[in-house]
């Protein structure tokens, strides 16, 4: 799994589910990520942000500039490596 | 287990288990590794998921914009040698023993724990009527999808009973949706014991604006299912009735404390009491010295409002909470942090975004200080004593930060602003929160006063009026 944060040039991914998370308190509406990935994050109402915390794969590159730009760097993007942990006591 | 005796720090020996995988227990275990822990570490949780985020339950996912699987957290490639006990309740606390009982009949022994097994919904307290088809609570992951599926097959009405934040954010999905929703509101407005009823009375009129058939001073006293067991009616204690296929009980939330009862930690129906480096008390509020608190099951003081405990059921308050606990896990003692983070969270209903900072219910006035409540963009400022202890912000997210540093600056109030805007409301009027020593199911902060070990308060169901819920002094 890898981070992604504040580059404008996203690293080569590899394949895998990628999970987004905004943290919403920190977030300000700026509203760029709803111009870099409008699939995936908009503004519900003037400054509500709504976002797909998986987003379809098709999204990557968008969703990754998206978290660069972001003025106030609220959105955490992680992306799976394919193998899911090991889970005992019960099945995910 | 090695090193981590006296002044010495707790990095690679010893195994950590963190019981509670949520946000808070995510949290942790970055941090944990961040900070250089190596040792084993075991995360335990009730439901059969990897962590995932609730926020978007109530929103995104009940309007069907989002599927509930959608909503797993990111994790960070340091969790790769984590062990995670999914689907498995902590049922049990032995401290001399060192262990975590488990549901299944295992026990897990630790070094370090970290409890941060968070709350559940507050469920209706007529069983039999709680078990009617069409009767929701909305918590977790699976709740928010069968909310959705009953939602999506468009209900002729929807009963919200409670309009805290997760209630009224339903009853807004509704009115998205198109469907006729009727809110039941104890109090006398939605929120009010969140905001205040000077700021509610504007949310119920956002409310009204927007369709939803709002009853507040009302409860509803029972459940009515027809002969297949599903819900068709509720009655109220005004005397009325309303048709609904659908109640959602949407009346706070309870601490997931119970597996502790027979620990010898200071539980009580606020959470578990720690110190403000996260340190659990034993019940003679002597702090312990392996078992650590995080989230919305802790109960901790905080220095800007007298030291008073504060419980809070906040996002920002996981994170940030199970961060500090983390680090003081695997520091040396000299370099423990507290967690003294301004409370902070935000709501999405109607359209508007609701931001608040501080303890709002820890005001006794309240003043808008930018913008005009009449158009639901606004900042209300909350004070008591002449300081600045809370703000409310309605679609006016770029001023929050503003406010959280007047706050821990304990700015007075009301607050001297230049060259903004200048509202009608000029003057502080009394904040009008409800008597604290009543629980409200709405206000997902509270204080909960100075006794460490506090466990006066209990929320107790009357059989008459089962919606009706009593302070009871048991000490």
């Amino acid at each position: 799994m890898t981070q992604a944060h504040a580059d404008m040039t996203p690293p080569a991914a590899p394949p895998g589910p990628i999970h987004v998370v905004v943290d919403l308190n920190r977030c300000q509406a700026y509203g760029q990520c709803c111009f870099f990935a409008p699939d995936v994050f908009k503004l519900h109402g003037e400054e509500a942000l709504w976002y797909d915390p998986a987003p379809d794969e098709a999204q990557r590159e968008h969703v990754l500039r998206a978290a660069a730009v972001c003025p106030v760097q609220a959105i955490v993007v992680a992306w799976s490596n394919g193998s899911e942990p090991q889970i005992n006591g019960g099945t995910p | 287990m090695s090193s981590h005796g006296s002044g010495a720090v707790f990095k690679d020996g010893g195994h950590i288990v963190i019981v509670g995988a949520s946000l808070a227990g995510l949290s942790a275990a970055e941090t944990l590794r961040t900070e250089g822990f190596t040792g084993p570490l075991t995360l335990i949780g009730d439901e059969p998921y990897l962590p995932y985020d609730r926020p978007p339950l109530s929103k995104a996912v009940l309007t069907g914009w989002v599927p509930a699987e959608h909503t797993q957290l990111p994790r960070r490639e340091t969790l790769a040698d984590v062990e995670w006990q999914l689907g498995v309740a902590a049922v049990g606390l032995d401290l001399p023993a060192k262990e975590v009982r488990l549901a299944d009949g295992h026990s897990v022994a630790f070094d370090r724990l970290l409890i941060a097994t968070g709350t559940r919904a507050r469920p209706w307290p007529k069983q039999a009527e709680a078990e009617l088809e069409g009767v929701f609570t909305v918590h977790g992951r699976d709740d928010a999808r069968l909310l959705r599926q009953r939602l999506a097959a468009k209900p002729r009405r929807v009963l919200v009973l409670g309009g805290g934040f997760t209630g009224s954010e339903i009853a807004s999905d509704c009115c998205e949706l198109g469907l006729p929703v009727t809110l039941v509101e104890r109090g006398a407005a939605p929120l009010v014991g969140a905001l205040g009823g000077a700021i509610a009375e504007r949310v119920a009129t956002l409310q009204r604006q927007h369709g939803v058939d709002l009853r507040c001073q009302v409860t509803v006293t029972s459940l009515e299912g027809d002969a297949q067991g599903r819900v068709r009616r509720a009655q109220l204690s005004d005397g009325s009735s309303i048709d609904t296929e659908v109640a959602v009980v949407a009346q706070g939330a309870m601490r997931n404390t119970e597996w502790l009862r027979d620990s010898g930690l200071a539980v009580g129906t606020f959470g578990v009491g720690c110190d403000a480096g996260c340190r659990a008390f034993d019940i003679n509020a002597i702090v312990t010295d392996d078992v650590f608190v995080a989230g919305d099951v802790a109960r901790f003081p905080h220095p800007l409002y007298d030291y008073q405990f504060l419980s809070l059921e906040h996002w920002g308050n996981a994170v940030e909470q199970a961060t500090v606990a983390a680090h003081n896990m695997v520091c040396a003692p000299a370099e423990r942090r507290p967690h003294v983070a301004v409370p902070a969270f935000w709501s999405s209903q109607f359209g508007v975004n609701i931001k608040s900072v501080g303890v709002p219910s820890a005001a006794e006035e309240v003043v808008i200080t930018q913008g005009e409540l009449a158009d639901t963009r606004f900042v209300a400022a909350y004070g008591k004593a002449g300081q600045l202890v809370a703000a409310v912000t309605f679609d006016h997210n770029l001023w929050v930060e503003f406010y959280q540093r007047l706050i821990e600056q304990a700015a007075p109030f009301p607050p001297t602003m230049h060259g903004v805007e200048q509202p009608a409301l000029r003057s502080p009027v009394p904040a009008a929160f409800p008597d604290p020593r009543v629980p409200t199911h709405d206000a997902t902060v509270i204080l909960t006063g100075h006794d460490p070990n506090e466990r006066r308060v209990q929320w107790i169901p009357r059989h008459h009026a089962p919606h009706e819920q009593q302070t009871h002094t048991s000490a």
